[in-house]
């Protein structure tokens, strides 16, 4: 089945090169059938690849080490569903997955759109066209899955961190996030070489923007939610090159999702919107370039490869080419409209996109640093938590306040006094909440007195403008529904403060080391643990070596946790299992990790970290994702305006 | 290996008859031309944003003001500029959104 996998994949290649260069001649001569030809090979391709796809899952679930592939990331004690995720566990695998979601995310936009706009997708086919060359041509030629060879006995197992329910979802989220860029950006560059500059390209993309947006978001928190959980080192985000590498195009995107609309309601920042997309979907490209080159030390990362230089060169033409097309179109994207006033809705948008790219840009420094040193001094030098802390401070804090700020601004300009009575609330809702804190003894920290200050104040004017708009609208229904993407977007910025209290819990946490003896106890954080006994137990996959220890708090048993650690057979790796009791009464987490257990003289060395509020981050995460889904969802009034609107241009 | 080749060569006659289809379902149109909006519809297409933007701006203009986002004074120096942008574009727009209905009418 291999020869079926590499023949899909080759077809695959001859489809999308179809679609990039009859689609760019078709669109050049205004033809409608070769124009019609090269997005049906898009659709297609899509088909292809899923063949393809098909056939390596086929090979994992059998566990059929004639695949090298195969061998390499499963075992036949691997359980079944981390033989699935095994397609995307290691890298020939995900950048196929890569390419099956871009074939399907360009499918699915050209069809919905090439009624609505045809000059436009006539020139975005071989834009995607062409980003899915490059993909085609690493899995033909440079990383097949499809390698065969004699089957060994048994393979070598998955990664055992990777064997975990979150990374089932995580990185397919992630993919769903990376790739989703690319449409946003194809259509961009489409609009400019169709030299059109309405906002059509902006209206087909802003549901996928906000799909790949959203997925992205809820990926990197599952990922911080499984390092969490399964890293075993008690943090959630550890500033991981490949960790940034998620977060840089999601920063860029939440620009490009804010200026947006200021080109939408105002028709300014032509330019600056398709630098943004430019910027993010570079980054979501950089972000795969880390992660498979090999160049960065990261527990993500997979090992050297041969594929790093064909990622710089491409990700170089894509950058250079793009720069060159918005600079030949600079006439054609000039504002007709201007700022007027500097207390205005859309002058804290656009100090929310100074304050974000800034800090885009100074965690792309703090990644590339290692790789810029290395090449200058020949030895690298990594930027560590304290560099990407200080900034996160420096434009984290403001982004957050003008999160509270932005919504009590009108659109256009705001007087003095408008602005005075719609702050009174929620600047006294803050002054109150800091004074509260400062009692409870939170300045301890000023970075976390301030973000707690800062997130009352949002929390109230989010709070307002729901209260306000109700009575405006009449219900709360009415309101949300005939603002879904207005009134969704507050609810993600209420998850985004209740992500700011999560991070900020850190720093009133407390941290304890000891080496004991069954029977003896330590005390962090007001409570006391109690080591009672070691234990192993066997299972198919592992070798499950466990520390039984109680939690108490104030004299009282609260739980037995069980930290420990798994030796897996197949793969000949350890992993820490920490364990967590959550208090959610408190809103905090005891998380205990045993390790250098010595099974003869029952000697434990725990590390117990208590972490106020960590839970917050998991809770905003839910409400990350409600708050996008009202914002996604179908508006039919909007559509049927939009079809008018198209109907009439045509007419 | 043959199973697979056959397979495979299926897959590779599908896709072609797919790519194909344009060309397979008009062999000889009358017009093969991509439609695209020439100088005058791309500018009544930007008319036609400009007065949603207008309107639109006006609606969100009257919900700050009825929240007390924006005072009566700031609410007046403002709208007047709106009105007079929207009047622009559906005045340019006039003959077009005349016509419009009629060709509706006539193809229903």
């Amino acid at each position: 089945m291999a020869d079926l996998g590499r023949a899909a994949l080759i077809v695959t290649f001859g489809l999308v090169l179809w679609a990039t260069f009859a689609g760019a001649w078709a669109a050049r001569l205004g033809r409608r059938r070769l124009a019609d030809s090269a997005a049906n090979a898009l659709l297609a391709a899509f088909v292809s690849t899923g063949i393809a796809s098909v056939v390596l899952l086929g090979a994992l679930v059998r566990h059929d080490f004639s695949f090298t592939y195969v061998a390499d990331h499963t075992s036949t004690r691997l359980a079944r569903a981390y033989s699935v995720s095994a397609f995307w566990g290691g890298q020939e695998g995900s950048l196929l997955l890569w390419l099956l979601v871009l074939c399907g995310y360009a499918g699915a936009a050209v069809l919905l759109n090439r009624r609505r706009a045809p000059d436009v997708v006539a020139w975005t086919v071989p834009v995607l066209g062409a980003v899915a060359s490059f993909f085609a041509f690493l899995l033909v030629a440079v990383a097949s899955p499809f390698a065969t060879q004699t089957a060994p006995a048994q393979g070598s197992g998955l990664n055992p961190s990777l064997q975990n329910p979150y990374m089932l979802a995580h990185p397919p989220l992630l993919y769903l996030g990376y790739v989703g860029l690319t449409v946003p950006f194809a259509f961009g560059m489409g609009a400019l070489l169709a030299g059109r500059a309405d906002e059509r390209w902006i209206v087909a993309t802003r549901r996928w923007t906000l799909v790949a947006w959203t997925a992205l978001g809820v990926g990197q928190l599952l990922g911080a939610h499984w390092a969490y959980v399964e890293v075993g080192w008690g943090g959630f985000y550890a500033w991981d090159p490949v960790e940034n590498a998620a977060l840089m195009p999601w920063l860029a995107a939440t620009a490009f999702l804010h200026s947006v609309m200021i080109q939408e309601k105002r028709g300014m920042l032509k330019v600056w919107n398709m630098l943004l997309i430019l910027l993010a979907f570079g980054l979501s490209l950089f972000g795969t370039f880390l992660t498979r080159s090999g160049v960065v030390n990261s527990i993500h990362s997979f090992t050297q490869s041969s594929i790093g230089p064909w990622f710089l060169g491409f990700i170089c033409v894509v950058v250079a080419g793009s720069l060159a097309l918005i600079f030949y179109r600079l006439p054609l994207l000039r504002s007709k409209t201007r700022l007027e006033s500097l207390v205005s809705r859309e002058a804290t948008f656009l100090y929310n996109n100074l304050l974000l790219v800034a800090f885009c840009l100074t965690v792309l420094w703090g990644v590339a640093f290692p790789m810029l040193s290395e090449a200058v001094r020949g030895e690298p030098r990594t930027l560590a938590g304290p560099y990407y802390n200080f900034f996160l401070r420096t434009f984290g804090l403001p982004l957050l306040l003008l999160m509270g700020i932005g919504p009590l601004v009108a659109w256009r300009r705001s007087s003095l006094a408008a602005v005075g009575r719609t702050f009174v609330w929620p600047f006294a809702v803050s002054v109150v909440v800091g004074i509260v804190l400062i009692a409870a003894g939170a300045g301890s920290s000023t970075a976390g007195l301030l973000a707690y200050t800062f997130s009352a104040f949002v929390l109230a004017s989010i709070v307002l403008e729901f209260v306000r708009g109700t009575r405006a609208a009449g219900s709360l229904l009415h309101l949300v529904s005939r603002n879904r993407r207005r009134y969704g977007g507050y609810v993600v910025h209420a998850a985004i403060v209740l992500l700011a209290i999560g991070i900020a819990g850190s720093a009133y946490g407390s941290t304890r080391e000891a080496k004991l003896l069954p029977g003896q106890s330590m005390r962090v954080g007001g409570y006391e643990l109690t080591y009672r006994a070691l234990g192993d137990t066997r299972t198919a996959a592992a070798l499950e070596r466990r520390a039984e220890v109680d939690v108490a708090r104030s004299g009282d048993r609260v739980a037995t946790v069980f930290p420990g650690k798994n030796a897996y057979i197949a793969e000949q790796q350890t992993s820490n299992e920490m364990a967590i009791y959550t208090n959610w009464w408190r809103a905090e987490d005891v998380d205990v990790i045993a390790d250098q257990m010595d099974p003869k003289t029952g000697v434990v060395y725990f590390k117990v970290l208590v972490k106020p509020l960590v839970n917050f981050l998991w809770i905003g995460g839910v409400v990350f994702l409600f708050g996008s889904l009202i914002a996604l969802w179908p508006d039919a009034r909007e559509q049927r305006r939009l079809v008018a609107r198209y109907a009439l241009a045509q007419s | 290996m043959t199973v697979a080749l056959v397979l495979a060569g299926l897959l590779a006659a599908a896709c072609v008859v797919l790519v194909a289809l344009p060309f397979l379902r008009e062999p000889s149109p009358r017009v093969d031309a991509l439609p695209s909006p020439g100088e005058l519809a791309q500018r009544q297409l930007e008319l036609i944003e400009e007065r949603d933007r207008s309107l639109a701006a006006l609606k969100e203009l009257e919900f700050d003001h009825r929240t007390g986002k924006i005072t009566d004074a700031d609410y007046r120096a403002v709208v007047g500029d709106y009105r007079r942008r929207a009047a622009v574009a559906l005045r340019a727009l006039e003959p077009r959104l005349e016509e419009h209905p009629k060709r509706v009418r006539a193809r229903d």
